[in-house]
């Protein structure tokens, strides 16, 4: 609380202009005071001794002159252990609770501690009386879910500190000091496992910045293998509705190698949040054995919620993704969808009645997503662990078309691009992410070169599809005919994955590599087909079966004899083999 | 009692401003003009200057026009006394009923929290094969049926209002021809529905402004009614009209449009009304069905387009049947591994089928030769068309599966329908 007051003079749709007769800060907190209820706000609009704030719940019911509370601080987040597991809404209230206490619907002014304040954790100190620390560095831990939650030295904490006195191993909560630290003057500051931080900050309390270098694997093969992902990188998928946006990140979110997923369902339907909130406590993590929802936090802004939380709700999730990194973990953020809350963006430049952009987006649109993105990264820490965060959007480009700011914007900053298509999703050919549009900066699981040959196919392929349509079959050679049929086949059996097939949602490294090898072998193979009706017939046999061992289990008994079925199969009717090929198939083993 | 003003300070299209004190944002008031009394909604407030949109329009007001606060926002009476009643958008009688004043709810409040919804567990029959079997329709679904002008669309919503189990029929009319609202009125009445009927309608013929009130009303009600237990079916005809409404007074207030005159905040308007659409656990029901019309046929029109990010698919209603290809129910895999075993199987395997068909009849156009498989395919289509598609058919879902293996063993042998052997053995017509 400052001392600050102010007084509402105007309102227009969520924008609330207020007189103030003090200082303010730009993002600093107000409560619009009406009817007894505290409605938050943002400042977003600084001039003379007028203010612009965006209120994060409905408008209606303010009037002209209600009185405005200051708080002197910046829209914030709670860190501290607590948060694996919770559903938060963009503004980090825990929506649960929030149920609890006011039933059905989401009620304006209602806002509970994101962290809960009853829980006692198993606290273990690491710092000792007369340690120098500084921000971020570690007092001591309890252990969060499968992980150790390390209880650090709050990062706006600046400058350098010296330990007075730590709690002895023991249950504490949250609010409860943990250690006292003494700054250059002397001074004793009580310290908790809890601090706040500003969410349109990034958190910054790293040794350096590194490269991405190693893939983040997400068990889809078309992402791995063609168009892969690292830790600490960035993507997009834009794509129109309908074309599988939303089934691609549900999926990725429960198959990604990483230690932490935080979802961020920003402005979409709350309908799919659901699904999520009610399958991720049943199904187990391999990777730790517990609920998938222990190593999950939702932000759930859905299109209906205020549009000004919306804005602020990709922020909150990429700082708590920042948060976790700094002990060391990978985390993954997926937001669904960047359009949401860039058009959020949008309706607020609208009333501040700046001039528009492409589209009416404000002219600061690409260098907000950009800073956006650039909170993703892989980072040292201060002590030699290294620690990541991966950012992943959609995108819902009006008319499907990509051509529009927010797709290009994103297009411009991310590190790979997986382009969804109508055209692929109309004919169920999941993910509809389009082999001959997409592309990866980034390292993957193979060889480059190797994925490049492989992927010379499906684009040659196209093209004698292309021309096929013009002249008929009976126009088209047969050499170029198999290159068409073997492109469609590595479409069909790899590219294609059926994300509803328990077995097939989610193929491992070593399952990719196997079965790359096995199609690289076909591609690579010479044929000797009496005519095209033969290529087709074959070729026909040979995807069935695949598809029928991409439903089998890796390794097991029935897989290894479908596939040397297979492989007898194929040993029938090849009559050489590619030295390209060869080489790949060589590499691979 | 609230104050009187009577200097207007501007009026522009059909909003006018006042200066006046102590108003709340979203207020309503009276206006009285010589050719009656509209009411009019505060929608925005800059010191002591207060813009209302006022419902009956802003034609013939005169600056010296008596304005009058009414210190509430829009409301709705609601109680068991709407059910078979018709109102204006402004909440009036349109039938000779008395006008309602009890039990007064407010309107467009928040929405439900995440937390609390459900996952979508009961399909809604309708007798229409291509909903049924192919896009089956879901209890709390949202789902809009796309179509241009001409099309059967208002046809399609009463067929479906009439056959549904519900237990109340919303229906929200924006834009409405006269005609059309006369079409649903009788039809409701002869199939007896009228009784659990509440009709809001705004005519082509009424002021704009109320046409924007008129899917907040409905959806108040709604929710009222099912958390009182009830199943109720909100149909809404034509969201086009409602976003033009909304496109007119963003226009005439100056805002930036963002995409071929539309405001920046479509998106989030359609959504905040279609996310009514809910099933309360322990409660009743919502489900929104509504006309979209997409002028010129455009699915990249930014009002079928917004739509389609929000709603659970879309029926494509088209040459007066609705089409396989671009329509979807998003949650139609939430109920139809329930119904019969064949289900999903016949879906997927029909549609396929039915895919190649369209592929042939292109290769025909363009004189290529007709294979025997060709000749099949043909035969399959337009028995397909004229079995499945067309709307006259009314059938209920396992008739209509019957009938879709009849349709298979009339045109293929059964292991060119690529569908597993099992079914086929258990399913499959024997010859007679
Ligand atoms: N990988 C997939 N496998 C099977 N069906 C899918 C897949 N992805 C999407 N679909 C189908 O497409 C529908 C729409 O997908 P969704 O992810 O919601 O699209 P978007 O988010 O792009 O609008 C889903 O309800 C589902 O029926
Ligand atoms: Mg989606």
């Amino acid at each position: 609380m400052t001392n600050t007051k102010g007084a509402v003079t105007g309102v227009n749709g969520n924008m609330v202009s207020v007189r103030v007769d003090g200082a303010v800060s730009m993002n600093e907190v107000a409560y619009i005071i009406v009817g007894g209820k505290h409605l938050k706000s943002e400042i977003i609009k600084i001039q003379g001794d007028i203010v612009q704030t965006q209120v994060f719940e409905m408008t209606k019911g303010i009037k002209v002159g209600d009185p405005v509370e200051l708080t002197g601080e910046m829209l914030a987040v709670e860190l501290g252990p607590g948060l694996l597991g919770k559903i938060y809404d963009g503004l980090q209230n825990p929506l649960p609770e929030v149920a609890k206490k006011a039933g059905y619907f989401l009620e304006a002014g209602v806002y509970l501690d994101a962290l809960p304040r009853d829980i006692k954790w198993d606290w273990m100190p690491v710092a000792k009386a007369g340690d120098k620390v500084e921000r971020a560095d570690v007092l001591g831990t309890v252990p969060e879910g499968a992980f150790t939650h390390q209880v650090m030295v709050p990062f706006g904490m600046h400058g350098s500190y010296t330990v007075k006195s730590v709690k002895p191993a023991g249950k504490y909560t949250v609010a409860e000091e943990v250690a006292v630290l003494q700054d250059e003057s002397g001074a004793g500051v009580p310290v908790t496992m809890m601090f706040r931080w500003p969410v349109k900050r990034a958190i910054d309390c790293y040794a350096e910045r590194l490269k991405p270098f190693e893939p983040m694997v997400t068990k889809t093969r078309i992402i791995d293998t063609f168009f892969p992902v690292a830790k600490g990188g960035t993507y997009c998928i834009p794509g129109p509705f309908g074309a599988g946006k939303t089934v691609l990140q549900q999926v990725t979110s429960r198959n990604a190698d990483v230690d932490i997923v935080i979802l961020a369902a920003c402005g979409e339907r709350a309908g799919e949040v659901v699904e999520t909130l009610k399958e991720f406590p049943e199904l187990i993590d391999p990777r730790t054995g517990k609920s998938l929802m222990e190593r999950t936090i939702i932000v759930c802004n859905t299109s209906s919620m205020p549009v000004a939380s919306r804005e602020a709700s990709v922020y909150t999730a990429v700082t708590m993704a920042e948060y976790y990194r700094q002990m060391g973990l990978n985390v993954l953020l997926l937001a669904d969808s960047t359009s949401r809350w860039a058009q959020a963006m949008r309706e607020m430049s609208g009333r501040l009645e700046e001039i528009p952009g492409e589209e009416a987006f404000p002219a600061y649109l690409e260098s907000t997503i950009a800073s956006f993105y650039e909170r993703a990264g892989i980072v040292r820490l201060k002590d030699g662990r290294a620690g990541s965060v991966t950012i992943g959007g959609t995108v819902s480009p009006a008319g499907g078309n990509f051509e529009e700011p927010v797709t290009q914007a994103t297009l411009k900053v991310v590190g790979a691009f997986h382009g969804l298509s109508r055209e692929r999703s109309d004919a169920r050919k999941y993910p509809a992410i389009h082999p001959l549009d997409s592309w990866s900066k980034y390292k993957g699981l193979l060889d480059a070169d190797s994925v490049a040959w492989a992927h010379g196919f499906l684009s040659r392929g196209a093209e004698v599809g292309q021309m096929m349509k013009v002249v008929g079959e009976e126009g088209t050679s047969i050499d170029d005919y198999l290159v068409y049929l073997k492109g469609e086949f590595l479409d069909a059996v790899y590219l294609q994955q059926n994300s509803f097939d328990a077995v097939d949602a989610s193929v491992s490294p070593e399952r990719q590599k196997s079965m790359f090898s096995k199609c690289v072998r076909i591609l690579g193979s010479t044929f000797d087909f009496k005519d095209k009706e033969a290529a087709r017939g074959w070729f026909n046999q040979l995807r069935q079966r695949y598809l029928d061992i991409n439903g089998i289990e890796w390794g097991i008994d029935v897989y290894k004899k479908a596939d040397a079925e297979l492989k007898a199969f194929v040993d029938e009717r090849v009559s050489g083999l590619d030295k390209r090929a060869a080489r790949i198939i060589e590499s691979l083993e | 009692m609230k104050k009187v003003y009577s200097r207007i300070e501007s009026i522009k299209g059909n909003v006018i401003s006042v200066k006046a004190t102590d108003v709340t944002y979203g207020e309503l008031a009276e206006v009285k003009t010589r050719f009656g009394t509209s009411l009019a909604e505060v929608n925005r407030l800059d010191e002591d200057l207060v813009s209302l949109q006022v419902f009956a329009g802003g034609r013939g007001i005169s600056t010296g026009d008596e304005v009058r606060f009414l210190g509430n926002p829009m409301r709705v009476s609601f109680g068991d006394s709407l059910k078979g009643r018709i109102f204006t958008g402004s909440g009036e009688p349109r039938d000779k009923g008395p006008a309602l004043h009890e039990n007064l709810i407010p309107i467009g409040g928040p929405s439900v929290n995440p937390t609390n919804r459900i996952i979508p567990r009961e399909m809604i029959r309708t007798g229409i094969p291509m909903i049924d079997l192919f896009n089956t329709l879901v209890k709390s679904q949202k789902l809009p049926i796309f179509s241009v002008s001409g099309e059967p669309y208002n046809q399609l919503l009463a067929r479906i209002a009439m056959q549904a189990e519900v237990d109340l029929i919303i229906l929200g009319g924006m834009g409405l021809k006269y005609d059309d609202y006369l079409f649903f009125k009788d039809t409701l009445e002869e199939g007896g529905s009228l009784q659990k009927t509440i009709m809001f309608v705004h005519t082509a013929a009424d002021p704009v402004v109320e046409c924007l009130m008129v899917p907040d009303l409905s959806l108040a009600v709604a929710e009222r009614f099912a958390l009182k237990g009830l199943n109720v079916l909100v149909l809404l005809t034509d969201m086009t009209n409602f976003a033009d409404a909304m496109k007119e007074i963003a226009i005439t207030q100056e805002q930036v449009p963002s995409n071929r005159g539309y405001p920046g905040d479509l998106y989030s308007q359609l959504a905040s009304r279609y996310e009514k659409a809910v099933d309360f656990a322990d409660s009743g029901s919502i489900t929104i069905l509504a006309v979209t019309t997409m002028p010129g046929d455009d699915v990249t029109h930014p009002v079928p387009d917004n739509t389609g990010y929000i709603t659970e698919g879309q029926f494509y209603l088209k040459g007066g049947r609705i089409e396989p290809f671009g329509s979807l129910s998003r949650l139609k895999q939430q109920v139809n591994g329930k119904t019969r075993a064949d289900h999903r199987a016949i879906m997927d395997g029909m549609i396929k089928l039915f895919a190649a068909y369209r592929d042939t009849l292109e290769k025909k156009s363009m004189g290529f030769q007709m294979s025997a498989w060709d000749q099949k395919l043909l035969k399959y289509g337009e028995l397909f068309e004229k079995e499945m598609m067309d709307l006259s058919v009314n059938i209920p879902l396992e008739g209509a599966l019957d009938k879709g293996w009849e349709m298979l063993a009339a045109c293929f042998e059964p292991q060119e329908t690529g569908l597993q052997t099992k079914l086929i053995e258990q399913f499959w017509p024997k010859k007679a």
